[in-house]
Formats: C-alpha cells, structure tokens, sequence
C-alpha cells in the first residue's frame, strides 16, 4: 500500500456535514477531471492512476517515450505523461507553476534558471549523455562532410535558436571550429530543426547524434571531430516527493532505462 | 422585483465574468511592463527589426489580398453557378485551419520536396521558404479567407439594381466592378483590410513552419516575443505592448463601424 493512492484524495477528506454535499460534489467532479477516483464506501472498487507527468527535452521523445511505455507495462494502474519542447522552454513553465512530477534537460546548464526551491530533496541524477552531430537529407544532397562545408553560401543550415541547449551548444561547437555557417533559421527545438532537415528544406542541420540514431535512416549524419564538438549531460529532476514519480525515475536510471537509451543513440552518463 | 433582480443579474454576471476574462490578461501586461527601461527595450536589436519585417510583408499582404481577394469576393457574392456555395466554403477552410496546419500544407505545395516547389527549384533555381516571401506567403493564406467573407458580405447587401443598371448602360463587368461595385462597398473593404491585416500581424504557427525564423528576415514580430520569453522577457512584453498598442490603433481606425 503506498501511503498516497492519488494525490488529490486528501481534499475530499475534511469535510464538516451541513456543507458536506455540495462540497463533497464539486470534489467528485475534481476527482474526475483530474482522471482519480474517489474512494469513498461501494466506489472503491475503481481502480486507482497513479499519473506521473513528465517535462523532458524534445531530444528525449522516441527514447522516453518507449521508457514510459514500459513503465507503464511493467507497473499497472501508472499513468504517464510526457510532454517535449526545448529545455529551455520545460524550465520556464517550470518557473511559471507548470504541474510537473519529474524534468529531463539536455545539458546540466539548462538548470541554471530552475528555481531551486522547485527541485525535490536529492532529485537530481545524471540520466544520459549527448554529443553534436551535423544531419542532412538522405543522400547528402548538399555534399556536406564536414563542418566546414555550413559556411557554403549555397547551403541552407538549420540550428536551434540560441535560447535552446543544442543551440547553444552548436555555437560553441561553431566557434572553436571558426566555422561562420550559413544559417537560414534559428529552430525553437531540436526537433523543430531536425524536421527541417527530415522534410528536404534545410540542406544541413546541427542536432544531437541521438536526434540522428532516432531517425532511423531517415536523415543521414556527418560527425563532428571530438576536438570541437561538445558533450551535454541529462540531468533528471525529480519535483515532488510522489512516491510513483520516484519509482519512475528509479526505472529511467535503470539498466532497462539506459538499454532504451543506448538503443536511441544517448551515451551513458 | 426580487426576481426581476435575479434575472438581471443572471446576464450581468456572466457578462462581467467575460469582460474580466478579456481583460485581466492585457492589464496584466501593462502592470508587468518595465515602463522607464522601455525606450532601452525597443532599441534591442531583435525588437526593431522585427517590427520592420512584420510591417512590410502584412502590407504586402494586404496588397495581395485585395488585388485577388476583391474580384473573388465580388463572383462569390454574385455567381449563381452551383459551385460557388462549394467555393465559398473552400475559401472558408484557412479560415478554421489550425495555422500551423497551414505552414505543412504551405511547405507541401511550395517547399523545395513540394508539389509547386520543385518545379521552381529545377526551372527558377530559388526556392520559397526561409524566406521573406514565405513570410507574405504565410500571412496571406491566413488573411486572405477574413478579406473574401468580410467583402463579400458588403457585397451581397449591395442591391442588385445598381450593377444590373450599369449594365444595361452598357458597362464592361470590368468596368461595373471597378466604377460601382468598389466604391459602393469601400465601408466593406476597409473593414475586410482591417481584419485581414490584424490577422497578418498576429501570424505565428504558418510562419515559423513555413518561413522558419530568422532575425531581419523571417522573423515576424510575434516570432521574436515568442523567442524572446525565454532569454529576455522584458524585451519579449515590451514588444507586446506595441503589438497592443498597434491593435488598438486599428480598432480606433474601425471605430466608426464597431464602436457606435
């Protein structure tokens, strides 16, 4: 038995008797909206969600998702929920009150801004590691193989705007490789710049290897030398002190967890 | 009394709820602005410029759709033909398309894989998107469908008589439209601009699919507060706050039709 079954069954609890009904209807109706049953004599026997709702970087989408699946598979009644944008993005509806049990960003500098006091108690692990890597259409239509090709006027480049951690991250790579590239937009996420690439429109683009692995052939990469290229580390942010939020966590960290990682082009941490 | 009381309130209530609803929003807004860093706001170099774009390709816009849109307009108020209800609704699907709908549609048709798109590529070697004109492109897919209702519904109160007049004075349809039509309607099209511009203005989802986002070139105003929210919110409200303030021009411009 764990100690919550849904976390919002405590404000149907206290209820004095004359007001009781009216109350006690409105918190029905909450219970419903909110997907929890209430647990009250004959109803009990609904089985209760636990729902986890998860913010991760949109890098994170096929290998996070398959987690979640299994997750949910391997423990019944769990429910969870997964949204993807920009880390960037993830931490600023943090910041703004966004219901969220558990965070994954790309980069351990996108917690920068994260307001510490929203981090659980020792939430923070390392869940997976990230490098650059440039994609092009199949086929290479732009003859791309190097970083230097993306100063070609000819060429169309991608990159993610510089708000966004694959952004920032392909500037530095960008710099210390003294390449100016011939950028034609700035992407809100890596997924928005990846599909430019994935549609034909864009000639080259800088994203993650995994954003490349996870494409399945449908995009072609072109590696980055290690001399220039840059490592980002996943940290997972645990929000709440849930207990179905921590096992969750536990099962991304675990050795099933990093297999689907691996699976999707992360390195270990 | 008592129940007439009850019964106003009933709508009062409601109302009111609605007014706040609209309107707590913008005040909030106001409150949350930096009044004396705002002059320092406006001068950054992500906020000028993408007022510059947004001005020039809603204007372009806006061109382009009355040069098309009012002749439409003016066959979709008169046609009798049993495929101008059809026509008219086709017309009306950007209209509740989700905009970011649009920009995948936009990027099928005109993109360098697209249908139109790749004839281009091969015969003009240029290729529409993240470019300005994939900007005006956006806007008046979007914009396009508010001009054609709002004319034509002018149009069609316009009594018949007049046009059949002209004719039978021997008119050109040509000439009709251009001597009678149009300047009996001028009340319609300008409301019809006002909308359609308003919309231009406001386009996000199309543009950031179809045209990307480029600082001077693709970036549209509301481009550049969505970008801005993260790194920089006080340049991000400022720019809403023109964008605001813009809005209410173009609604004091309406006055005279909405606010009587």
């Amino acid at each position: 038995m764990r100690p919550q079954l849904c976390r919002h069954a405590r404000f149907a609890a206290p209820v004095a008797a004359p007001v009781a009904a009216p109350v006690a209807a409105l918190a029905v109706a909450a219970l419903a909206l909110t997907g929890c049953s209430a647990a009250t004599g004959s109803q009990a026997k609904a089985p209760t969600r636990h729902t986890v709702v998860v913010l991760a970087a949109s890098s994170l989408t096929e290998s996070l998702t398959a987690i979640a699946a299994d997750f949910e598979a391997s423990h019944p009644g769990t429910d969870v929920q997964l949204s993807f944008a920009a880390s960037s993005t993830v931490v600023t509806q943090v910041n703004q009150g966004a219901p969220a049990d558990l965070i994954a960003l790309a980069g351990t500098s996108s917690m920068g801004p994260l307001e510490k006091g929203r981090i659980a108690k020792n939430g923070i692990r390392s869940m997976a590691a990230n490098t650059l890597e440039i994609a092009t259409p199949p086929g290479n239509p732009g003859t791309v193989n190097s970083l230097a090709d993306l100063s070609r006027p000819t060429l169309k480049v991608v990159l993610c705007a510089a708000t966004a951690p694959c952004g920032k991250a392909a500037v530095k790579t960008l710099t210390a490789a003294d390449v100016v590239a011939h950028v034609v937009s700035y992407e809100t996420d890596v997924r928005a710049t990846l599909a430019k690439v994935r549609l034909g429109e864009a000639d080259a683009a800088i994203v993650y290897h995994s954003d490349v692995v996870s494409a399945r052939g449908r995009v072609h990469g072109v590696q980055i030398p290690a001399s220039v290229n840059q490592r980002l580390d996943y940290p997972l942010v645990r929000l709440t002190n849930d207990p179905t939020t921590a096992e969750l966590m536990t099962y991304v960290l675990s050795d099933q967890g990093r297999k689907r990682l691996r699976d999707y082009g992360f390195l270990m941490p | 009394m008592r129940a007439l009381r009850w019964s106003r309130a009933g709508l009062l209530i409601p109302a009111w709820v609605a007014i706040a609803f609209l309107l707590v929003p913008l005040v909030a807004l106001l409150l949350k602005a930096d009044w004396t860093g705002m002059p320092a706001q406006l001068a950054k170099p992500s906020v000028v410029p993408a007022l510059r774009l947004s001005l020039l390709t809603t204007s372009l816009a806006l061109v382009i759709c009355a040069l098309l849109g009012t002749p439409l307009a003016w066959l979709l108020a008169r046609s009798t033909h049993r495929v101008t209800p059809w026509l008219r609704a086709l017309v009306t699907v950007p209209l509740v398309l989700p905009p970011v709908v649009g920009g995948v549609a936009l990027l099928m048709a005109y993109g360098r894989e697209g249908a139109v798109g790749r004839t281009l590529l091969e015969v003009a070697g240029w290729s529409i998107p993240f470019t300005p004109v994939a900007v005006v492109f956006a806007e008046t897919f979007v914009a396009l469908p508010f001009y054609v209702l709002a004319v034509e519904g002018s149009m069609r109160g316009l009594d018949p008589r007049y046009d059949g007049l002209a004719a039978t004075l021997g008119a050109s349809p040509w000439r009709t439209f251009r001597t009678v039509v149009v300047p009996m309607v001028a009340p319609g099209i300008a409301s019809g601009s006002a909308l359609a511009w308003a919309r231009a203005l406001g386009e996000f989802g199309a543009t950031i699919t179809f045209a990307g986002n480029f600082p001077g070139r693709t970036q549209t105003a509301p481009l550049a507060v969505y970008v801005a929210l993260e790194s920089d919110p006080q340049a991000a409200i400022a720019l809403s706050l023109v964008m605001l303030l813009i809005s209410v021009l173009v609604l004091g411009a309406l006055r005279g039709r909405w606010l009587r």
